[in-house]
C-alpha cells in the first residue's frame, strides 16, 4: 500500500465527499473454528463473544494479564462455530502464537492462519455502498454485519466496516481475485487512496492506531476502549482492567487541536506530563490535531496542553472525539 | 509545477536545496527544488525562522511539513537570514506550485562568498538525482 497515488489531501477529500479505496491486504486474518471456538475467543478477546451474532462483526482488543493492549482487532463470525479475526500486520505473528499458545490443549478448536488466504479492500464513503453494489450480486450487509456474495463474480466476504468513519464496506476475497475487484470498483468512481490518507481519515474521527494510541504499555481503560471490554466475561486482562476502571485511569488518551498554526507529531511531549500519540494537519478541520496521552486531570474537553513541537511550544485544546462530525 | 525543472541559473545543492546568488555577491535567496516538494508532497505547513537566524552551510535551519511528515531543510550556504518569505505561512502550497518563485524560503546576507564553488550545477545536480 503506497503512502499516496495522487495526493493525500485528493485521496482525503474523495474519502469524505465520493468513494476511495484502500488496498489493506497487509491486514492478517485468524480463523478460529470448532465447538471451543467460543469458549477460546471468549477468554482472549475483550468484547462478549457470546452477543456476536451469525453473520455480525465485533470490535475488540487483546490483552495481556496485566491489561495491557496487545492487538485491537475485528471479529466477524462466519459460522456458529467459525470465526475471522482481523490482525494489523506488525501484530499478526505475535497475535497468532498467542492464540495457538491458549489454544493448546483445549479441546475442539482449531486456530488457522489466513493471511495468504485473504486480501482487503476497503471502500469507503458516502458512494461507497452504491458503488460496490452495483457489482453485487445480492444486498450488501448493513453497518457491523457481514455476509458472503458475488461481487463481478468473484466470492466476497462482505463486511460492513471501515478505518474512516464514511459509509462502506471492506471486501475479503482471494488475493487472485483482488485485482479485478479494484479495477471494478474504481471504474465506477472509487479513487485510489493510500496510507497517508487512511491516516489523516482515521484520526479525524480519533480511530486508534496500534503502535501509535494503542501500545502494551498501556491499557484499554485509559485508550478510552473500556466499551468494548465487558470483563465479566472473563477475558485474559479482566481483572487489571476492572481494576483501572473502579480506580479511575492515571491518564487518558484525548483528542486535541492546536489552537493557531503548527502540527504536533507523535512522540512530541505535553508540558505537565503526557504525549502525543498521533499528529497531522487535518484536511477537513484546517487545523493540526491529533491524540495524545494526558494524566487524567487534564483530559476534560476545554482542558488547555502545552505540546513541545521539536522545541516550539503550541497550546492544543482538548476536544470531544470524534473531532470531525459528518456535516460538520 | 507538475514537470521536474532545474533552473540553469541556480546553485544545487545536494540536500535538494537551491540558492540563487543575487548580483551584489553578497546575498542569497533560497529555497527547496522541485524533487524536494514532488518527494515531500503537497505542504501544508512552513513556519519561517526569524530574520537575523545564522545559517551554517550543510545544516538545517528551519522545517516544511506535508500532510505525510516533517522534512528538514538543510542551508545550501552559510550566513544571516535578511528576509523570509511570511507569504508562506498562509499558502505554504507555494512551495509545490512555483518552487523556484513565490515558494523561496528566505534570503541571507552570505557569510563567506566562496562557499559557493562547492554547490553544483543544474546539470551535476541532475544527475545526482539520476544516480
Amino acid at each position: 500500500m503506497p503512502v499516496q497515488y495522487e495526493g493525500v489531501r485528493e485521496e482525503h477529500e474523495a474519502v469524505r465527499t465520493a468513494c476511495g479505496v484502500f488496498d489493506v491486504s497487509h491486514m492478517g486474518e485468524i480463523e478460529t473454528s470448532g465447538p471451543g471456538a467460543a469458549e477460546l475467543l471468549q477468554r482472549l478477546l475483550s468484547n462478549d463473544i457470546t452477543k456476536l451474532a451469525l453473520g455480525g462483526a465485533q470490535y475488540s482488543v487483546l490483552c495481556r494479564e496485566d491489561g495491557g493492549v496487545l492487538d485491537d482487532l475485528f471479529t466477524y463470525r462466519l459460522d456458529v462455530d467459525r470465526f475471522l479475526t482481523v490482525t494489523n500486520a506488525s501484530n499478526h505473528e505475535s497475535d497468532l502464537a498467542w492464540f495457538r499458545e491458549h489454544a493448546d490443549g483445549r479441546d475442539g478448536v482449531q486456530v488457522g492462519d489466513e493471511i495468504d488466504s485473504w486480501a482487503m479492500l476497503a471502500v469507503q464513503g458516502p458512494i461507497a455502498r452504491e458503488i460496490v453494489q452495483a457489482i453485487a450480486d445480492g444486498p450488501l450487509p448493513q453497518r457491523m454485519e457481514c455476509a458472503r456474495g458475488r461481487l463481478s463474480g468473484a466470492e466476497v466476504l462482505v463486511c460492513g466496516t471501515g478505518y474512516t468513519g464514511e459509509e462502506g464496506v471492506e471486501l475479503l476475497c482471494r488475493p487472485d481475485d483482488a485485482p479485478a475487484l479494484w479495477d471494478a470498483v474504481v471504474r465506477r468512481g472509487a479513487r485510489p487512496a493510500g496510507l497517508g490518507a487512511r491516516d489523516t481519515l482515521r484520526m479525524e474521527v480519533c480511530f486508534h492506531l496500534y503502535g501509535n494510541d494503542l501500545m502494551v504499555e498501556r491499557g484499554p481503560i485509559e485508550a478510552g476502549l473500556g466499551w468494548c471490554c465487558k470483563e465479566d466475561t472473563g477475558f485474559i486482562g479482566s481483572e487489571a482492567v476492572a481494576a483501572v476502571r473502579a480506580a479511575g485511569p492515571a491518564e487518558r488518551l484525548v483528542a486535541f487541536e492546536i489552537d493557531g498554526a503548527g502540527i504536533a507529531r507523535q512522540g512530541n511531549p505535553v508540558a505537565g506530563g503526557g504525549v502525543v500519540t498521533s499528529g497531522t494537519l487535518s484536511p477537513c478541520l484546517g487545523v493540526g490535531i491529533g491524540m495524545a496521552y494526558v494524566p487524567a486531570a487534564h483530559a476534560a474537553p476545554g482542558t488547555r496542553l502545552d505540546i513541545d513541537v521539536r522545541g516550539k511550544m503550541r497550546t492544543a485544546v482538548v476536544k470531544q472525539k470524534p473531532l470531525y462530525r459528518k456535516g460538520s | 509545477m507538475a514537470q521536474a525543472s532545474y533552473p540553469e541559473d541556480l546553485l544545487y545543492h545536494s540536500e535538494h536545496d537551491w540558492a540563487r546568488v543575487e548580483d551584489d555577491g553578497a546575498h542569497a535567496v533560497l529555497g527547496i527544488t522541485w524533487y524536494a516538494q514532488d518527494s515531500l508532497g503537497e505542504v501544508v505547513f512552513f513556519d519561517p525562522p526569524e530574520v537575523g537566524l545564522t545559517l551554517k552551510k550543510d545544516e538545517p535551519y528551519t522545517e516544511v511539513e506535508s500532510v505525510k511528515a516533517v522534512s528538514d531543510v538543510i542551508a545550501p550556504l552559510s550566513g544571516e537570514v535578511v528576509e523570509v518569505n511570511s507569504a508562506l505561512g498562509d499558502n505554504p502550497a507555494m512551495i509545490n506550485e512555483d518552487p523556484y518563485g513565490e515558494g523561496w524560503l528566505v534570503k541571507i546576507s552570505l557569510a563567506d562568498p566562496a562557499e559557493r564553488e562547492q554547490l553544483l550545477d543544474a546539470a551535476a545536480y541532475k544527475a545526482s538525482l539520476s544516480g
